[in-house]
């Protein structure tokens, strides 16, 4: 396959998709396949969980999601401490699906926002023991810019909180991220339907992350579609360069040869 | 002799080694990762680590997760 025109670089790598996608909350590993096709994503995250003992035959979700063909990103989700995020990492890398983690170190349980101590504390240690870190952080210039500092590949600020799809409520926090970031800028969660993604890419960001949006659709498979094809959207209107707003009318029809 | 695995107790013959405990749960040839005591095992090691009895085993794998 030909190199992506415009390539999506993360860490080195490069993929044709802007759009990065869970795995949960679907009704089986059938439809999260389908659903993962549908989005065109070339990088899928998981989460990192005791094997169930009682029934070691139960399938596997990597049964489904082919490691060979997806960038498998272990996520942290549900560390409430650095030390939790840490040894979930590190396990993740020793089941042998690389060293990209998507590190989430969670403040409480009811608004899942960022814990930012514990998440920077948390991303120096990786960092240091050779991880590639993107760190799911809130919409704060400053957390931004200090996790790019210590070497994250990415930042990840929230668009809301995970789950809520209310969609970026505060894109002029996101625009001043995106002013001052040298890695990339990938919207993580809280984005609920199609234009709420071609508004992330829109505004410049690199990707963006999301799975309750397209898992909890009435139909997943074709909201998937619909967030690819929004994403798609939103990159080509950010390269494109939108027109300036204007407070009154400009007629796009000539004025002259008017009948009156 | 027991052994704590996944948080259950689990009755082990002596000296088990992960590498035996995998292959009776029939994670051999699967992508996981397991941790004695907090300690990250890897996989060439399985064959060698015995377990002692109380050992704490945490045997983790990938599952659907999004954020």
């Amino acid at each position: 396959m030909p190199g992506p025109k415009d390539p999506f670089v993360l860490a080195g790598k490069e993929y044709h998709s802007r759009l990065i996608v869970g795995t949960g909350k679907y009704k089986d590993f059938a439809e999260t396949r389908q659903a993962i096709e549908a989005s065109g994503a070339e990088i899928v995250t998981v989460a990192v969980r005791r094997v169930n003992i009682t029934d070691p035959n139960q399938e596997n979700l990597l049964d489904y999601i082919d490691p060979k063909h997806y960038t498998i990103l272990p996520n942290t989700a549900g560390c409430y401490n650095a030390a939790d995020a840490v040894r979930t990492c590190r396990l993740a890398r020793e089941a042998g699906v690389g060293t990209m983690v998507k590190l989430e170190v969670i403040g409480d349980d009811k608004t899942l926002f960022p814990d930012i101590p514990g998440t920077l504390e948390a991303a120096k240690t990786l960092v240091d023991e050779g991880f590639i870190v993107l760190p799911y952080i809130h919409d704060d210039p400053i957390s931004c810019q200090k996790l790019e500092d210590m070497g994250c590949a990415a930042v990840m600020p929230l668009a809301a909180p995970i789950g809520s799809g209310l969609g970026i409520r505060n894109p002029y926090n996101i625009r001043i991220i995106l002013e001052h970031s040298s890695v990339p800028v990938i919207v993580d969660a809280g984005v609920g339907t199609a234009s709420d993604a071609a508004v992330a890419l829109e505004m410049g960001c690199d990707a963006v992350l999301m799975n309750t949006a397209i898992a909890a659709a009435k139909d997943p498979i074709l909201m998937a579609d619909a967030m690819r094809q929004g994403v798609e959207a939103g990159r080509k209107a950010y390269l494109a360069g939108r027109m300036g707003k204007k407070l009154y009318a400009t007629a796009s029809s000539p004025l002259d040869g008017m009948i009156a | 002799m027991t052994v704590r695995l996944n948080g259950d107790v689990r009755e082990c013959r002596e000296g088990i080694t992960i590498a035996a405990l995998v292959e009776e749960l029939g994670l051999g040839n699967k992508r996981i990762a397991v941790e004695v005591n907090r300690d990250i095992i890897p996989r060439d090691e399985y064959a060698s680590c015995a377990l002692k009895a109380d050992d704490e085993v945490e045997i983790v794998h990938f599952v659907g997760g999004g954020c």
